[in-house]
């Protein structure tokens, strides 16, 4: 929008300095875009590479070193990565709805314009933005409602996110006021004034908002290595944890069947570290194919300023 | 007489006016309820749990019959070894942030937008975007496979150094800038978007008359774009001050080992060490509510200094 005119302005008389500051810019931003992509293209490419070569490879890696999918059969043989994958699919999509659920009913109440008790109920919330019990009354008060090493650890605590409350209420304030007049004048309910105009209207908000929700869940973990003790009930990213991060001995010697199926391939160690690498790839792909497609909407989903007022 | 008869007619009048708009608005007050009973259950009652800190908080006797003990707790860690070395590797770690996370999304939201091939600006964000979606435990498995002996960091680092039979992740003087490069990586082009949003608020004329005045490029950046931005960059600001004593001690966890506790071990990993692992669950909370505290006066600091100097604050 505003490069149209500024550019034509600049184009008129373009100085030495002028292409010199080009230059400048479009290189810091292609340096920017290149060590963004890199370690990623580095973990994908390796991912492919044959094992052997790989361990004794060093510095940067411009192209798969030979070609194999073996990483990528022992993954998807790995009951951990089953197991994981399961059951974040049923946390995500569970909790994930519940989310959008909890989230367009309090927006909702927010949106409205002339309630009574709207300004006691934004304080309440309001207060929880600057204060908090902190990590160890929370876990106490989780656990002690019975949340506790089952599905509704994974769903409750995480129902909602006042921030994303907060843009989605900005939205729906921002749906023309006489098409509810007009609705209800026509005698439709609240319900319908929601269901029907209020929700069509803000679907760019809602894709942002259940982007936000989707990987949030997907990537969750913390509340899972505390609250989930059993490795039945783990979701991906906590086993991945295990693959990536407990660089001890655990692998082989621990757990359930799938870590037996890797060790007895030949070359342990080798393949350990290819592991690693196809289950980068494996574990981060559906977040990846989502969110380009929703990239345009983005911006509408940062307010600042709405602590204000 | 007069004056009490008033006063019960604004009373019945105020019940009225209750009355009349809950019974307009009974659909939004059903539906507020279960997020404010969220919000008693999740964030107000771990509120009231506070007060275990004040106690010698036994599982088995609960929020009402531990026995309560003062502040205890509270002098056990102010006069305790790892005080001071919690307190400095917060804020440095923070101050690391700040000086290197805060400024770079600016940064590049300022070079975005001078790139005029649409096609270059709308892949560069989406590469730019693609570490934020990426999971801490993800992000954290990359780090310790770039920082092993021949890892790509590593190899780089040795360079310099020659040092390369060793995890660069067990070295305590990296920790800093591994934690706080990472960081930059991950959410350089995410953070973007907020400081884009916020050039695109600019008034086009603004530029025009600039370059009518002879500004140049860079110029015109310093005096129409930086300005415009101001307000998104001292809001953020005030919040990032505010989190001095923050951190995001899920990556902390995930990276740190006892060799690099002396630089890595912050408030929050403290807390989360001594209280979910070890079980102290009342010395861990005062610890957390110590910080808390300390980090609401950061941010009412801050807040009370930006209103004074730029008019811009919270409230």
């Amino acid at each position: 929008m505003i490069s149209s005119g500024k550019g034509m302005v600049a184009m008129a008389r373009k100085t030495t300095g002028d292409i010199v500051f080009e230059i400048i810019v479009y290189f810091l931003a292609v340096t920017v875009g290149l060590l963004c992509l890199y370690p990623i293209l580095h973990v994908l490419f390796a991912s492919f590479s044959d094992p052997s070569r790989l361990m004794a490879y060093h510095g940067l890696m411009l192209k798969p070193l030979g070609f194999t999918l073996n990483g990528y059969r022992l993954v998807f043989k790995d009951d951990r990565i089953l197991i994981g994958y399961r059951n974040t699919a049923l946390y995500v999509g569970l909790g994930t709805l519940l989310n959008m659920a909890v989230t367009v009913m309090g927006a909702y109440t927010l949106s409205r314009r002339d309630l009574y008790w709207k300004k006691p109920i934004m304080i309440i919330i309001t207060i929880t933005m600057f204060f908090g019990g902190g990590l160890i009354p929370w876990f106490l008060i989780v656990k002690n409602l019975g949340m506790f090493n089952n599905l509704a650890a994974m769903l409750f605590p995480t129902a909602l996110n006042t921030w994303n409350m907060i843009i989605m209420r900005t939205a729906f304030e921002g749906v023309p006021h006489e098409l509810e007049e007009a609705a209800q004048i026509d005698g439709a309910s609240e319900f319908y004034v929601l269901v029907k105009i209020i929700l069509p209207l803000s679907k760019a908000v809602l894709a942002v908002i259940f982007l936000y929700y989707f990987v949030g869940n997907w990537n969750s973990w913390f509340n899972a290595m505390i609250l989930l003790p059993d490795r039945g009930k783990w979701p991906l990213q906590l086993f991945l944890q295990e693959i990536l991060v407990q660089n001890d001995s655990s692998y082989s010697t621990v757990g359930t069947g799938g870590s037996v199926a890797i060790s007895s391939v030949q070359g342990t160690t080798a393949y350990r570290e290819l592991v690693k690498y196809c289950s980068i790839i494996v574990s981060t792909l559906p977040v990846m194919c989502i969110y380009p497609f929703l990239q345009k909407y983005f911006v509408k989903g940062v307010y600042v300023g709405s602590l204000k007022g | 007489m007069e004056a009490e008869y008033t006063l019960r007619r604004t009373k019945s009048a105020k019940k009225e006016l209750i009355r009349k708009d809950f019974h307009a608005h009974w659909f939004a007050y059903l539906l507020i309820l279960p997020v404010l009973a969220w919000y008693l259950v999740f964030c107000y009652a771990p509120m009231w749990g506070v007060m275990i800190s004040f106690q010698d908080f036994k599982p088995l006797l609960g929020f009402f019959r531990s026995p309560w003990v003062g502040w205890k707790h509270f002098s056990e860690f102010i006069t305790g070894p790892y005080f001071w070395r919690l307190i400095k590797n917060t804020l440095l770690l923070n101050i690391w942030g700040l000086v290197f996370g805060f400024p770079a999304p600016i940064i590049l939201a300022v070079v975005l937008n001078e790139i005029r091939h649409k096609w270059l600006k709308r892949s560069l964000q989406t590469i730019t975007y693609m570490p934020h979606f990426i999971s801490l435990v993800v992000l954290c498995g990359m780090i310790y496979i770039f920082t092993q002996p021949n890892g790509v960091l590593t190899q780089m680092v040795g360079f310099f150094t020659g040092h390369t039979d060793q995890s660069l992740l067990g070295v305590s003087s990296y920790f800093r800038p591994i934690y706080t490069f990472s960081g930059v990586w991950q959410n350089i082009g995410w953070d973007s978007i907020i400081y884009l949003a916020a050039i695109g608020n600019i008034d086009s004329e603004l530029y025009e008359s600039a370059s009518l005045d002879g500004a140049n490029k860079l110029q015109s950046i310093w005096h129409v774009t930086l300005p415009g931005m101001l307000p998104t960059i001292i809001i953020l600001l005030i919040f990032a001050m505010g989190g001095l004593l923050n951190s995001s001690f899920e990556k902390i966890i995930l990276l740190y080992n006892p060799l690099t506790y002396d630089r890595a071990d912050v408030i929050a990993s403290y807390v989360y060490r001594r209280g979910i692992r070890e079980g102290s669950y009342s010395f861990s909370t005062a610890v957390g509510l110590l910080s808390s505290v300390v980090n609401f006066g950061f941010l009412w600091a801050t807040n009370v200094f930006a209103r004074k100097y730029s008019e811009i604050s919270l409230w």
